[in-house]
């Protein structure tokens, strides 16, 4: 079991390596940030000053090797535009991605889970035909539709609940629903479909011929082998939602990584867009080891396997 | 009476089938999803006849008409007007090509070149595959939107740059999932029968392997058109798609935004074809992958 | 004659299908006593698993369910009972041996789990106790270093020992009747013998009623003491297992038996039955067996037989053996 951890966690290394790479290259490609920072009227020798100030005139091997050891350090320098240390921002920032990722995943879940199950028990049946057909919308709605949908009317006109801000838990609900929303469509798919192959198996043929009662035969005989897939999926839904977020950062005004990284680009602030992309980058990298070892946790076949 | 010992045999009799699958499913062709995904290639595809006026006109007048079902509305403008008073109707058939263009293209470009990986990596196996997968994890845990909107502040908004944003990132999911299939082929007899007969690399993956990759490829390029144009509607929504003038329906849902309660029409009626769109997709997606290769439930 | 465990007296299970109702099973009798192993014999379709879920009431759901016909376990009527009184019948009064033990163990929970669950369950054990008698259990199975094994994953185990936890879990009530459906089919031949001989061994330990499903007369010459050939969801044959050997009353006996290449026998052509299987939804009336029987008469397409007696203990349904002038 150790040596799959370690295993998976030098692979996670790798990954985010060639990532740093590929994301110094890209942000050095939005072009010249000195043109969005100085004046109009500045001075070739002012640039010049400029550019030597900040590092920029450095050959890009030894920025990109600069770059790489503070990272590790978390140092990713300031940023062009605020003049802080880019880490200060996304402190501040990345605890409400997080929040509001958790949220909406919690959420999701807790909807998927029973739905879907409960949809391949009493397959054919109204609550099976009505779940599957959510599924299947919340796949195929656009998130940024239902998310100023949602603002507009429910935030505006009826004035139910506030789109963002800082409400408390309330101000959760909106965003978090919308960003879930597709998830809840996928989960619940997957569990239904899952669960169906698993109830038709021998095995929980057998629990039923051991006089197993049927509720201990579904949550627990069935439900532990339907699992596998779902949580696999769990972690690239929850990628997904770490990317999706942008979208619905900016529609509900939430301050976020999301936001920070379209503030960034907007104006080619090269340490923070490096910065963005690789922590979601981590944050996706810690997210499937953890799939992959609660992966290993469940079915015994991966542990003794590879 | 003889008392011989019966030889051990199993009954030579053959297997008795008839008896059907109780829980089979009418497995009708989807004919309302193919119907919607023929009528939109067709309006995109004809969008210049199609269309009844210039989608670009505007005309302040005429401003925020509703549709013709409602009170004011005109049968000059079925679908109504937008905010600049251009003919709402015009600018969806229009809307059609790009998002339909670019989610088939993407789709084409991204599990070509992935399916290639794919096949690749899992026929060498070993370092070559070790390496291919690394780098195929790396690509997908980079953000889509993120690479578009960098694409966009740094060459500009344009069609190229969405297709390419997104088949750059999505060509990954193709690698892994065909890399899956290839290394369950590879344990198959006529893999090793075919390498026994002396055929080479190239011939293995192009004769045997890809063929019966070809199911597992039509339901994932299905699936995933109906991803890819909502992806462009975000982007476009978000201002890095497709720019102005063209119309696309992402920026028509944005530029709707704050009318949601008073012209509806502005942004729902786009939002409804992407809607439509990405059901039927989805539906036939789904259908295709319950008739061709049921084991990928998953996707 | 001892006592019967389990009777069954014209069982009826329908299957309901888009192509149409199939019956399943179509007026089955039989009885078991204890100590006795009865062998369900026939081809694929022909009923006999139908036949055994529908004793514990686990057919299908929802497209099948039991039309007609009682079973009575020790006496006790089991077609009117709740749900809830058949979940306390499974297991603990009737047991059930899959065939293929790599999927009916459960792949995400130890050998030990599922072993401790029916003891749990049955007995009431909890804790210390519960481990040392799941051990034991495994040792009655002669699983070696049961106490280790409980703790390894049905991946772990071959086949022959996946099937004794199978058979271990079975009898940890003990039942009073065990339904053995083709339980060496998927082992190798070299084990298939020993599994018998531990069927055999539990049988006369705990005294139990056994109905042993197969489509293998080798073995049924070996472990059973009488026999059912069933075809169409009927049974057209039963009689100890001597004189079904030597004196099929039945076409289809005659024919299967037939079938069957012998060593030493002199080289004659292989007989097949002529015809298709039958379409279990579009039965003809009359005999289920008329179309394919070398021996058939008129009045077999039109009128379907009932049991005749065809010697000691042996009926079939035939009419052949109508006495006669019937």
């Amino acid at each position: 079991m150790i040596r799959f951890v370690v295993s998976r966690v030098l692979q996670s290394l790798v990954a985010l390596a060639i990532l740093s790479v590929v994301v110094f290259v890209l942000a050095r490609a939005t072009g010249d940030p000195l043109q969005l920072i100085l004046p109009m009227s500045a001075t070739p020798e002012e640039y010049a000053e400029a550019r030597h100030y900040l590092g920029l005139d450095r050959p890009y091997v030894e920025q990109y090797l600069s770059f790489v050891g503070r990272a590790v350090t978390g140092d990713f320098g300031n940023s062009l535009r605020a003049r802080r240390p880019v880490i200060e921002l996304i402190r501040e920032r990345l605890p409400n991605s997080l929040r509001l990722a958790a949220f909406a995943m919690g959420i999701s879940l807790s909807i998927a889970f029973p739905l879907g199950i409960l949809a391949a028990v009493k397959k054919g049946t109204g609550l099976d035909r009505t779940a599957q057909v959510i599924a299947v919308l919340g796949q195929s709605l656009p998130t940024f539709w239902v998310a100023i949908v949602l603002v507009e009317v429910v935030a505006g006109r009826l004035q139910w609940l506030p789109a963002g801000g800082n409400q408390g838990f309330t101000s959760y609900v909106l965003p978090g629903f919308t960003l879930g929303w597709f998830v809840v469509a996928g989960m619940m798919r997957l569990l239904r479909s899952g669960m169906l192959e698993v109830l038709d198996s021998e095995y929980v043929k057998l629990a039923r011929v051991k006089g197993v009662v049927e509720h201990r035969v579904v949550w627990m005989h069935a439900l532990k082998n339907a699992l596998i897939p779902v949580v696999t999926f769990a972690g690239i839904y929850f990628s997904i939602l770490v990317t999706t977020a942008i979208v619905v950062e900016t529609v509900f005004a939430w301050p976020g990584l999301g936001r920070l990284a379209y503030e960034g680009i907007s104006s080619r602030d090269f340490p923070v867009i490096q910065a963005v992309v690789l922590t979601t980058a981590a944050i996706v990298a810690v997210v499937n080891l953890s799939v992959d070892c609660l992966y290993a946790v469940i079915d015994p076949r991966i542990r003794h396997a590879r | 009476m003889p008392a011989e010992p019966l030889a051990d045999r199993a009954l030579p009799l053959p297997d008795v089938a008839a008896r059907p699958d109780p829980a089979a499913r009418g497995r009708r062709l989807p004919v309302v999803s193919l119907g919607i995904i023929t009528i939109f290639v067709l309006v995109a595809i004809l969008a210049p006849l199609l269309s009844p006026g210039d989608p670009g006109e505007q005309s302040l007048r005429n401003r925020f008409k509703p549709p013709v079902w409602m009170e004011g509305g005109s049968s000059r403008h079925l679908l109504g007007t937008d905010r600049l008073g251009r003919d709402m109707l015009s600018r969806i058939v229009w809307g059609s090509r790009v998002s339909l263009t670019a989610g088939v293209v993407t789709v084409l470009l991204a599990s070509a070149f992935g399916a290639a990986v794919g096949l690749v990596a899992g026929y060498h196996g070993g370092t070559v595959d070790a390496v291919l997968m690394r780098v195929t994890d790396a690509t997908m845990s980079f953000p889509v939107i993120l690479l578009a909107l960098i694409l966009a502040v740094t060459v500009g908004p344009s069609f190229t740059n969405v297709v390419v944003a997104i088949a750059v990132i999505l060509w990954a999911r193709y690698a892994r999932v065909i890399r899956g299939q290839v290394l369950t082929l590879m344990g198959l007899d006529f893999i090793a029968q075919a390498r026994i007969a002396g055929a080479g690399a190239w011939r293995i993956i192009t004769r045997h392997l890809f063929p019966n990759t070809l199911n597992t490829l039509v339901v994932l390029v299905t699936l995933q058109i109906g991803y890819v144009i909502i992806v462009e509607a975000s982007l476009s929504f978000l201002g890095a798609g497709i720019p102005p003038p063209t119309p696309a329906w992402g920026s028509m849902i944005s530029e709707g935004r704050e009318f949601v309660t008073s012209a509806w029409w502005v942004s729902g009626l786009p939002g409804l074809a992407i809607l439509l769109v990405v059901l039927a997709f989805n539906l036939l997606g789904d259908w295709l992958r319950d008739t061709l290769d049921p084991k990928l439930r998953q996707l | 004659m001892s006592v019967p465990v389990i009777e069954v007296h014209d069982l009826r299970t329908h299957l309901v299908t888009r192509w149409g109702t199939i019956k399943a099973v179509d007026g089955v009798s039989f009885s078991v006593a204890e100590g006795e192993t009865l062998g369900l014999v026939g081809e694929s379709g022909s009923g006999k698993s139908m036949t055994c879920l529908s004793l514990v009431r686990l057919t299908p759901r929802p497209a099948s369910h039991i039309v007609g016909g009682s079973v009575r376990l020790d006496g006790d009527e089991l077609t009117t009972k709740t749900e809830a009184e058949m979940q306390r019948i499974r297991g603990r009064k009737i047991a059930m041996i899959l065939q293929d033990p790599m999927s009916s163990l459960n792949p995400v929970f130890s050998v030990g789990m599922q072993v401790r669950e029916p003891l749990a369950m049955y007995h009431g054990l909890r804790g210390a106790t519960l481990t040392e008698r799941a051990a034991a259990l495994l040792a009655s199975v002669r699983i070696p270093s049961p106490a280790a094994r409980l703790r390894a994953f049905p991946y772990q185990l071959s086949g022959g020992m996946r099937q004794r936890v199978v058979g271990a879990m079975a009898i940890a009530a003990p039942p009073r009747l065990l339904i053995a459906d083709e339980p060496t089919t998927s082992l190798d031949l070299t084990i298939q013998a020993q599994y018998l001989g531990l069927l055999e061994e539990l049988q006369d330990r705990h005294r139990l009623a056994m109905i042993f499903i197969t489509h293998n007369l080798g073995i049924v010459s070996r472990i059973c003491d009488r026999v059912a050939v069933m075809y169409a969801g009927r049974i057209v044959e039963a009689g100890p297992v001597r004189r079904i050997f030597t004196a099929p009353a039945h076409p289809y006996t005659q024919a299967l038996l037939e079938s069957i290449p012998r060593l030493g026998a002199r080289t004659e052509r292989l007989t097949a039955i002529e015809g298709q299987p039958p379409d279990l939804a579009r039965l003809p009336g009359g005999c289920s067996f008329a179309p394919r029987c070398p021996q058939v008469m008129d009045r077999c397409r039109t009128e379907a037989p009932p049991e005749f007696e065809a010697g000691p203990g042996q009926v079939s349904r035939c009419w052949l053996r109508a006495p006669a002038g019937g």
